[in-house]
């Protein structure tokens, strides 16, 4: 259990994780976060108000998943590094995800890493499709991922 | 004898604000600080700060303590003394300060109490051995100096400190053995716990350091588990070998010139030990005699910086200055803090504060 463990089970995820028929469409923000602190930038961040408004700055936060696009603004701007855009069209075979990654060196551009999943243990391979480091992303570069589909809601880390 | 309206001691996020809002009223503000820069805390925080853009979310530590010496430095009305250790408050209203070899005396309306919080430190066998150290300590050397003070680290707390310093320890390329918890829960926030563990390290709830071992020097730590009652349980001990036994265990407001003042003071474990009894102003019993951030209760730096806001404000209006809208301003201060508190995570806060704080104004004669 997340609060004893600090990973979440995929029960305690199915709050934050889109449809089927969503996942299907294309990329889509899943805010992995699950408990509610005095926290809302990701709400600040997203400039297609896809994070429902916060009545109080302790909600949890909430995509709607019509809005929006997966762009990834938020996945860089969430201190809790909680964020991740999760694209399941990306090709026949595979899914694209989009993490926060804060750690040196980083990770290149086409080569292989180890695929993390929530416990931090190797559950297979990703191929780092792009590392997005630009100034508004304050030093919280954005690492794209390629894995196979069936890892889309398993992998959430890399190792470079 | 140096004269100054307001004398406040302790440069860190309360402190500052503070000297930025009295000033802003027009008063003349003096802030004591007895390390080489502003800043204190905030000045080792790398990674993102938690609340809401009033209190700078999404922006780190360190760039938020820039933005505010920036302000203070642009300020004329404020005179900063760094390298400048306040070593007493008198009954006669004398503030005395050390400042290298120099010894200063000053004689302000008002005073502004912002010195932070120390770190507490866990009984058990060997802990006095090198290696041991706190974990704002390691934050300190880390992030400040550059100093990565051990490689294979075993952290003891699982609160925001322990999980943060953690975090930041494998950013320098240390190995975190293992985050030992004694309760059976994660008491930081759970995102920051998620990004940690999905590094691969163990957080290990119901678990804590029965002692240490080594021969010069911290070699490893026996680790136990513990029942609900938090009781060791019998044949679950462990060697852990490790060459940092990290500790974030929490932390006490750092409150002696409080007491020296001669403060009304309160045990208050919510909010980390002593605390000053405080007014919705934040003026303590001691007239004239204001106090902020985690001095005033352990919280965050965004509570940290809205109390230095409202004890400025409310310091320069005691001394007849005023803006339009003062009040307002002060009470959106305080719907802030009660913005802030009102969580889940800040239940404890809340129950704290309603114990010290006594809503009635005190009197300023000083
Ligand atoms: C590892 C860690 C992570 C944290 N992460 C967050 C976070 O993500 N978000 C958040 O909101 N908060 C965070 N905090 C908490 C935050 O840093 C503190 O709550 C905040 O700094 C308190 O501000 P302060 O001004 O009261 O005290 P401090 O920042 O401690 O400043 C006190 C200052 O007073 C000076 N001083 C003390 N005594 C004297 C004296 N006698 N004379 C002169 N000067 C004196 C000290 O040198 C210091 O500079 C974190 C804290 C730590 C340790
Ligand atoms: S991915 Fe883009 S559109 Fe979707 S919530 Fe985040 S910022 Fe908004
Ligand atoms: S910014 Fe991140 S940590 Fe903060 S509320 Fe949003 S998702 Fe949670």
């Amino acid at each position: 259990m997340l609060a004893n463990s600090g990973y979440a089970e995929i029960e305690e995820l199915s709050r934050v994780i889109p449809s089927k028929e969503r996942l299907a469409k294309g990329a889509v923000a899943i805010a992995e976060c699950l408990q509610s602190i005095p926290c809302n930038p990701c709400n600040s961040a997203c400039k297609r108000g896809a994070f429902l408004a916060f009545k109080d700055i302790n909600d949890l936060p909430t995509v709607d998943v019509e809005r929006c696009n997966g762009c990834g603004l938020c996945v860089s701007a969430c201190p809790g590094l909680a964020i991740f855009v999760v694209d399941e069209s990306f090709n026949e075979t595979e899914a694209l995800i989009k993490l926060p990654y804060e750690f040196l060196p980083l990770p290149i551009e086409g080569k292989d890493v180890p695929a993390l999943d929530r416990k931090g243990e190797i559950v297979g391979t990703a191929r780092v499709v792009k590392v997005q480091n630009t100034k508004t992303m304050d030093r919280t570069p954005v690492i794209w991922i390629a894995v196979p589909k069936a890892m889309s809601m398993i992998v959430r880390n890399i190792r470079p | 004898m140096e004269k100054t309206e307001i004398l406040i001691i302790g440069g860190g996020p309360a402190g500052l604000e503070a000297a930025i809002h009295a000033a802003g009223l027009g008063a003349e503000v003096t802030l004591i600080e007895r390390d080489p820069f502003l800043g204190g805390q905030l000045t080792k925080q790398t990674h993102m700060f938690f609340g809401s853009y009033e209190q700078f979310a999404g922006v780190r530590g360190v760039d938020i303590a820039e933005k505010l010496k920036k302000e203070i430095e642009e300020n004329p009305k404020i005179k900063v003394l760094l390298n400048a250790a306040v070593a007493g408050i008198y009954p006669d209203g004398v503030v005395t300060v050390s400042q290298k070899n120099k010894f200063l005396k000053f004689k302000p309306n008002r005073i502004i109490v912002a010195t932070g919080a120390y770190e507490k430190m866990l009984p058990f066998p060997n802990n006095d051995l090198p290696g041991i150290c706190g974990a704002g300590g390691v934050q300190t050397l880390m992030n400040l100096y550059g100093v990565l003070p051990g490689q294979e680290i075993v952290m003891v707390g699982a609160g925001n400190i322990g999980l943060i310093v953690s975090y930041q320890l494998l950013q320098a390329g240390a190995k975190i053995k293992a985050i030992l918890e004694a309760s059976p829960n994660i008491g930081g926030y759970l995102v920051h716990a998620a990004k940690i563990r999905r590094m691969g390290v163990p957080i290990l709830t119901s678990h804590s350091v029965k002692e240490a071992y080594g021969k010069d020097f911290v070699e490893g730590v026996v680790v136990h588990q513990l029942d609900e009652k938090w009781a060791p349980v019998p044949g679950t001990e462990e060697r852990m070998s490790c060459d940092v036994l990290c500790l974030a265990v929490g932390l006490s407001p750092l409150s002696e010139i409080l007491w020296q003042a001669g403060c009304e003071m309160k045990w208050i474990p919510e909010l980390g030990g002593h605390v000053a009894v405080r007014d919705e102003d934040l003026l303590t019993t001691v007239s004239g005699l204001y106090i902020a951030g985690d001095v005033a209760g352990v919280e965050e730096a965004s509570a940290a910086m809205v109390e230095g806001k409202l004890a400025g404000m409310a310091a320069a209006e005691s001394l007849g200055y005023s803006v339009e809208g003062l009040l307002e301003k002060k009470d959106s201060a305080r719907s802030e803090l009660a913005e802030l508190r009102a969580g889940h995570s800040g239940d404890k806060i809340r129950g704290g504060i309603d114990r010290v704080e006594r809503l009635t104004r005190g009197k300023v004669t000083c």
